[in-house]
């Protein structure tokens, strides 16, 4: 049930940003959800893609550093307390959150959110028998 | 293996009797030949005749880079120019360039000193020698080409530049020893890596490399990734080029000086006076065979010390410790002194970090403030800006902690940082003093 996620350090300059992009664009690879966190010198982009090969190889080749993570794709109710009930799930049973952005979707009752966790597995495990949908990997990338 | 079992093994006693022979007449000949000696002795009030032992090598006065300079281009030749075979010139980088000539003989006796450095690090007859030291009026490139011939080995003239070719070389010509800068070894290591090859598919056994200083944490990073045993050498075009002094691969302590044609002495920078053995200082030689272009008392500003301890592989010859810096490049950070290979060191310490950095130094309100670039590779990156935040710390915290100053660490992406086609840019300096 993992989603791979990919990473690229970035210097914290006028433009990386948009070079990345660039390179994507020029590679044919759709981007499906991105969050950065940045600090004052770098920062790291992290991206959902639909080919993860294709474009790790077309950054790399630019002479990005690129790396790979595991992460989770979580369905959210789209009504008040949706989150909530996941984040205190996870708090419950001492699973901690590292990030969290959201993914374009568009369907209107549920949202959809990648997750990085620190203990993956049990997460997902915890997740699903609580009748939570988390969203395949496969499914994630061509959404 | 030693090329020249006699003179490389020869009792103590009998060397020194050697050398003092030959600075007697080489001090001699600088008097009668060279107007710009014969005036700095008799400004120094001493005729060479004063000089009766190796330890009264101290009273000549010293020459520098720019006593080098002001005879630029022909001046300090000792020799007609009809006797003169070769010239040399180093870059000029920081100022005029040094113009160095030789005769039949000085070329000969450069080849010898380089074949005994490439045995000394485990070359020979059968080997063949990817040379990418640069060609031309850097001594590098020739140097170990002579070299090379001289001990009968094959040579590839590659030079240096072109790294894709240089690549495709390696792989179809097997050579089985490579000399180059090691800066622009690591920069071939991942071109290599980057055409979807590894050493590992390579050949080679051993490399020979200097024209920089470079760390013993650096040596561990090449013969990790290049699968081979690394070898310092040294030299400066001004005594005579590479093969002036050379580690040997039994013990890779300590690099042995050809004392039978140089006579190393370590000063203290800033008084001139003499150190003893074990003690660190600026290094001096004076030439005791060459015709061309003779020298005498010159600083090298080289920083190491001298050992002459007996060493495992059998040599008598004096070893120099891996030059530390120079006394140039050493920088002065609020006071504390700092060679960028003290910083190399600390950070090769660190798991995954490519030894590429760069050091910047800028004055802030009237403070030095130290900057370290540190490039970002695979091995080094995570997803989590925490982790990259405490490996910042603890870089910093490393250096403070083994140097005992502030520095502030930058993560940079893979490539900010130029790759030299020969010596690497350390340091940059924005401090106007």
């Amino acid at each position: 049930m993992r989603v791979e996620q990919i990473s690229v350090f970035l210097e914290n300059e006028v433009g990386r940003l948009a070079e990345v992009t660039s390179v994507l664009a020029e590679a044919g690879v759709n981007i499906r959800a991105l969050s950065l966190a940045d600090t004052s010198d770098f920062g790291v982009l992290r991206l959902i893609v639909d080919d993860n090969k294709k474009a790790k190889e077309a950054l790399t080749e630019n002479g990005f550093t690129v790396g790979k993570t595991d992460v989770a794709a979580v369905e959210v109710p789209d009504k008040p307390g949706g989150l909530h009930k996941i984040l205190d799930l996870l708090n419950k049973n001492n699973i901690n959150v590292e990030y969290m952005y959201a993914l374009v979707h568009q369907d209107a009752n549920n949202a959809v959110i990648i997750f990085r966790l620190d203990n993956i597995d049990e997460a997902i495990d915890l997740l699903i028998q609580n009748g939570i949908t988390v969203i395949n990997g496969s499914k994630v990338h061509k959404l | 293996m030693i090329y020249d079992i006699e003179l490389e093994t020869m009792p103590r006693e009998e060397l020194e009797a050697i050398q003092l022979r030959r600075l007697k007449t080489t001090l001699e000949r600088v008097y009668f030949t060279v107007p710009f000696y014969n005036k700095k002795f008799k400004d120094a009030g001493i005729l060479p005749g004063d000089i009766k032992s190796l330890e009264d090598l101290k009273f000549i006065p010293f020459t520098t880079k720019q006593d080098l300079r002001d005879n630029y281009p022909y001046g300090m030749f000792a020799v007609p120019m009809d006797n003169v075979v070769r010239i040399h010139a180093s870059s000029g980088t920081t100022g005029t360039p040094t113009v160095v000539g030789y005769t039949s003989r000085d070329i000969d006796t450069w080849a010898e000193l380089m074949a005994r450095s490439l045995a000394a690090g485990g070359a020979s007859r059968g080997d063949i020698i990817h040379n990418a030291y640069g060609y031309g009026l850097f001594t590098g490139g020739l140097g170990v080409h002579y070299g090379a011939e001289k001990l009968g080995a094959s040579v590839i003239p590659v030079s240096g530049g072109n790294s894709k070719r240089q690549i495709i070389i390696m792989k179809d010509f097997g050579p089985t020893v490579l000399t180059a800068t090691p800066s622009y070894i690591l920069h071939l290591a991942e071109v290599a890596e980057e055409m979807g090859f590894s050493f590992e598919d390579f050949k080679f056994k051993c490399g020979i490399f200097g024209a920089e200083p470079w760390s013993e944490n650096m040596r561990r990073e090449i013969e990790r990734k290049l699968h081979i045993s690394a070898i310092d050498i040294y030299g400066l075009s001004e005594v005579i080029g590479p093969g002036v002094a050379v580690e040997c691969r039994e013990a890779k302590n300590g690099l042995h000086i050809a004392e039978d044609h140089f006579i190393p002495e370590i000063i203290n920078p800033e008084t001139g006076e003499v150190l003893p053995d074990g003690e660190t200082g600026e290094l001096v030689f004076t030439s005791i065979t060459k015709e061309a272009f003779p020298i005498i008392r010159y600083r090298t500003r080289d920083v190491t010390s001298l050992d002459r301890t007996p060493c495992v592989c059998g040599r008598s010859l004096v070893r120099m410790k891996k030059v530390k810096g120079r006394t140039d490049d050493m920088l002065i950070i609020r006071g504390v002194n700092v060679f960028p290979s003290q910083i190399e060191s600390v950070l090769m310490k660190v798991d995954g970090i490519e030894p590429h950095y760069q050091l910047v130094v800028d004055r802030e309100d009237k403070l030095d403030k130290l900057t370290v670039m540190v490039e970002v590779g695979e091995r080094l990156f995570s997803d989590e800006v925490k982790r990259l935040q405490t490996l910042e710390k603890k870089i910093s915290n490393d250096i403070k902690e083994y140097l005992g100053i502030s520095a502030k660490v930058k993560l940079v992406e893979p490539k900010r940082i130029v790759r030299s086609q020969g010596k690497a840019v350390r340091v940059i300096d924005n401090r106007e003093i």
